[in-house]
């Protein structure tokens, strides 16, 4: 099962925060700068698996992060995920988002954020991987950002 | 009153915020004007609202005001405001809000909605947040939609049926009929993945499920082979292999479902042959299969030439240059090391050189495992590497390192002097880091090492010598100066190389009292040196300086050290000839081992006759008896080495068992801990104590002594004088 999702930069700011396990505000704010400290001070060629921070549940839960230019993706897992696989699930949801916003950066995630989720909402469901198959993900959001056009002028 | 600004122009204006007080400023003015929206019930731009709350949120800004609006949203028959409020719902509320429960109906509603996506949202919050209320009451709609053709749908259930069955576990019945045809031919890669994880929860959380389903591994296996000989499909595969999930799904199914069961194990034994042997490594996800297909070998009952095949798999994983592929390699490694320890120890080398890795997280995995692989044939070189790495490795390993090291050299040490060598080797190079009891257990095995005392004590004083910062080794070095001091100044060794230690009383003293005084010592450091320097006096000569800086330390801050430094003076003990009724507090605390491992070493050699002189029975009252048996403790000739052996005949144990002494004022004692405070009940066992008795003047040897305990609940104190004791022990 997937604990977390958590997108931040390289100074640890946060561009999508999504947790399937209930945690309080706070707890939410000091994970995130718990997990950006641990994986901000990795060098670029050692694995990319951590033990879990104290605060998210320490060494029964583990951090698989990638780090693309000037974001880090990094996903709390637990043992009934295979850490190569989460890897692989990674690449597949960057490379979806690159589809959805054509040559995806950091700005697009900062300024559609509710996007981004609508987009993630359609790869992992209740902390569990639902689909993986990128075109699949990229029509049914196409599909619903779509049906939100439709509607009368209601722009968010 | 003009429409609130959209979210992406409150991003705009948050950017620019230059510190995080102006950010917080914008933020709280926002709110505001929000709140204000809010309370206007404004439909129109509710959902504007709320998504911007979320964004505030995210950033760390309280949102809570904004739950209830997240509920009107859900409520409403717009699509966009569905989608928010749905979002909004997922990030803000939880079970442990009330309102949550408020949301059911409109779940309800929505999970029969015309739209699929609208079905899709309400799917989506139900198997993310719903409390076992809620998952109660809407069970029965989850399980509609799970046998539903749309398959967008279906595997949305799927999952949402796994949240429902981890809130309820009662209604996983319910979900039975539903699962026949979820491995159906018909059914394409996204349905058969989460039916796949629906079928893997319910095996995991019920055996009952777990026997129903083994029928379907031939279906499992089927699915697998069609997945691996089928040709390249555009949409489902990954650089050229075909789903790469749904084969790690399955594979982690037949795992469970093989683990125990002789038949499903074989039927799939096969097709893991298979995958083993023809999968495609050059990308990760080639790799990402063939991991699940390891684990899965070793976990089922295959046949032994699988297994070995697995683990050279794993093997040939460890020499990749792909760090992750080490990761795991390490990590299944370790799982198996238990099963197939000779098939890992193959791979020993290699695993060893893992220790020089870059990375701390294999260099941890390579560590754990090594410890896993040290045996009594590999020991000697398996340690040097062991020892290397605790040199060269980061703190954070020290200290299970060293604990690994000690461990290690406790099952298979081919030597004494190897084991003693190692442990000094361990306390030199990492003595900060090691455990608090690593020091009496150091105490004990040195205590035991009969014939390697004089190198030890020898080895120990050079070592402090060099280095007084390192607390456990300055601790154990100075237990052993205070032990076997005469041996070190003697220069005697029984190695053949003896240790060129020149070592006079005087300087040796002078490092003990260094220690005292010194600012990289502890108080606990402190308190075995003095401890030491006392001991020292029936072994060295120059008891007078001893006794000054005994003296010295009557008077100390630290309570514990002036504790010891009274027992020992005993200059306010009682005048017995003198009648006072006030017994001297001489409290000894609770045990330490080094301090009583010389009793128990007396308490060892057994009851008498060592030196000749009889036991006597000083104390038998009520079911307590104490017992004294004597040594003299040569060099000086004026101590009297006595050893209290408490037992209790009463059917109740004694617990809180202090014993004190007094003696008359021409007489020093020092009375050291006892072996406990709890005196077993129907002599099952007895406490020992050892008191040392400085008899200068050959005076005839008279003692008061006072026991307190608790018996039955109840406490007890007694009096009473031991005037008994055979001429021998003081003439």
């Amino acid at each position: 099962m997937i604990k977390a999702i958590l997108i931040f930069n390289n100074h640890g700011k946060p561009r999508l925060i999504r947790f399937y396990q209930y945690f309080a505000e706070d707890m939410q704010q000091q994970i995130i700068r718990e997990t950006f400290h641990l994986v901000s001070k990795r060098d670029d060629n050692v694995c990319n698996f951590l033990e879990g921070g104290s605060l998210i549940g320490g060494s029964d839960y583990k951090l698989i992060y990638r780090h693309y230019a000037t974001l880090y993706f990094v996903f709390c897992v637990d043992s009934s995920e295979s850490e190569l696989g989460i890897l692989d699930l990674i690449q597949v949801f960057v490379e979806t988002l690159d589809k959805c916003f054509e040559n995806v950066c950091e700005l697009d995630l900062i300024f559609h954020m509710d996007k981004v989720h609508y987009i993630l909402q359609e790869v992992v469901m209740g902390g569990m991987v639902l689909e993986t198959n990128m075109n699949e993900i990229v029509a049914q959001v196409e599909l619903q950002n779509r049906m939100e056009k439709s509607e009368v002028n209601q722009v968010i | 009153m003009p429409a609130p600004i959209r979210l992406r122009e409150l991003i705009r204006t948050i950017r620019t915020a230059r510190t995080q007080a102006e950010e917080r400023e914008m933020i709280q003015k926002e709110c505001a004007a929000i709140r204000s929206s809010f309370r206007e019930e404004d439909n129109t731009y509710r959902c504007r609202n709320v998504a911007k709350l979320l964004y505030m949120h995210m950033l760390g800004y309280p949102a809570h005001f904004g739950q209830l609006e997240c509920l009107k949203l859900i409520a409403s028959q717009k699509f966009t405001d569905k989608r928010i409020g749905y979002l909004g719902a997922m990030l803000l509320l939880d079970e442990r809000q009330d309102v949550h429960l408020l949301m059911t109906n409109c779940i309800k509603n929505d999970l029969n909605h015309s739209t699929q996506y609208v079905q899709g949202l309400s799917l989506c919050t139900l198997g993310c947040m719903g409390s076992s209320e809620m998952c109660r009451d809407l069970a029965g709609e989850v399980e509609k939609l799970l046998k539903t053709s749309n398959s967008y749908l279906r595997k949305k259930a799927a999952l949402c049926a796994v949240h429902v069955i981890r809130k309820v576990p009662e209604l996983m019945e319910m979900f039975l009929p539903a699962t026949k045809n979820l491995l159906s031919e018909k059914n394409h890669g996204e349905i058969l993945h989460t039916s796949v994880v629906l079928l893997t929860e319910m095996c995991e959380r019920s055996p009952d499920m777990l026997s129903h389903f083994r029928k379907l591994v031939p279906q499992l296996v089927r699915i697998l082979k069609n997945l691996i000989m089928s040709g390249y499909s555009p949409e489902h595969d990954v650089s050229g292999i075909s789903d790469p999930f749904l084969q790690v799904r399955i594979l982690r199914l037949l795992r469970i479902l093989g683990k125990g069961d002789d038949d499903s194990s074989e039927a799939m034994n096969d097709i893991l042959a298979q995958v083993a042997t023809n999968t495609e490594t050059s990308k990760n996800v080639g790799n990402a299969i063939l991991y699940e297909t390891v684990l899965t070998i070793m976990d089922i009952k295959s046949e032994s030439g699988l297994r070995v095949l697995a683990i050279n798999i794993l093997g040939r994983f460890l020499l990749n240059n792909d760090k992750n592929i080490r990761y795991v390699a390490l990590t299944s490694l370790l799982k198996t090391v238990q099963t197939d320890h000779n098939a890992v120890q193959r791979h020993r080398s290699t695993i060893v050189d893992c220790l020089k890795d870059l990375d701390v997280s294999i260099k941890r995995r390579a560590m754990e495992l090594s410890f896993a692989l040290v045996n009594g044939n590999n020991i000697r070189g398996m340690m040097k590497e062991l020892l290397y790495f605790l040199d060269s490795c980061d703190p954070d390993f020290k200290a299970d390192c060293a604990s690994g090291i000690f461990l290690a050299a406790e099952k298979y040490a081919p030597s004494k002097r190897w084991h003693i060598d190692t442990v000094m080797r361990v306390l030199t190079t990492a003595g900060s880091y090691v455990r608090d009891d690593s020091v009496p257990n150091l105490i004990q095995l040195i205590t035991n090492s009969v014939e390697m005392h004089a190198y030890t004590v020898q080895r120990l004083y050079k070592a402090l010598l060099d280095d007084i910062s390192q607390q456990p080794l300055v601790q154990v070095a100075s237990w052993c100066i205070g032990e076997y001091g005469d041996l070190l100044v003697s220069g005697q060794c029984e190695e053949e190389e003896p240790i060129q230690v020149d070592a006079l009383e005087d300087e040796v003293l002078d490092v003990l009292e260094g220690l005292l005084v010194s600012n990289l010592s502890t108080p606990v450091t402190r308190a075995y040196s003095l401890t030491a320097i006392m001991k020292l006096s029936t072994r060295f000569s120059s008891v007078n300086r001893i006794k000054k800086v005994v003296s010295i330390y009557g008077s100390s801050i630290d309570v514990e050290l002036q504790q010891r430094a009274v027992e020992y003076n005993a200059n306010d003990l009682l005048d017995l000839l003198g009648g006072n009724d006030v017994v001297p507090v001489i409290q000894t605390t609770v045990p330490t081992k080094p301090a009583s491992a010389g009793g128990e070493l007396l308490d060892l050699l057994g009851d008498l006759s060592l030196t000749g002189i009889p036991p006597m029975t000083a104390y038998n009252k009520n079911g307590l008896k104490i017992e004294f048996t004597f040594e003299r403790s040569n060099p000086s000739p004026n101590i009297a080495v006595i050893t209290i052996h408490a037992t209790n005949s009463t059917e109740a144990d004694m617990t809180e068992f202090v014993f004190q002494a007094a003696v008359p004022k021409t007489f020093q004692l020092q009375l050291l801990s006892p072996s406990s405070n709890v005196v077993p009940a129907l002599n099952q066992g007895s406490v020992t104590q050892v008191i040392r008795v400085l008899n200068p003047q050959k005076q005839q040897l008279r003692m008061r002594i006072k026991l307190t305990y608790t018996h039955k609940g109840s406490p007890v104190q007694d009096l009473a004088e031991v005037n008994n004791f055979p001429p021998q022990s003081w003439q």
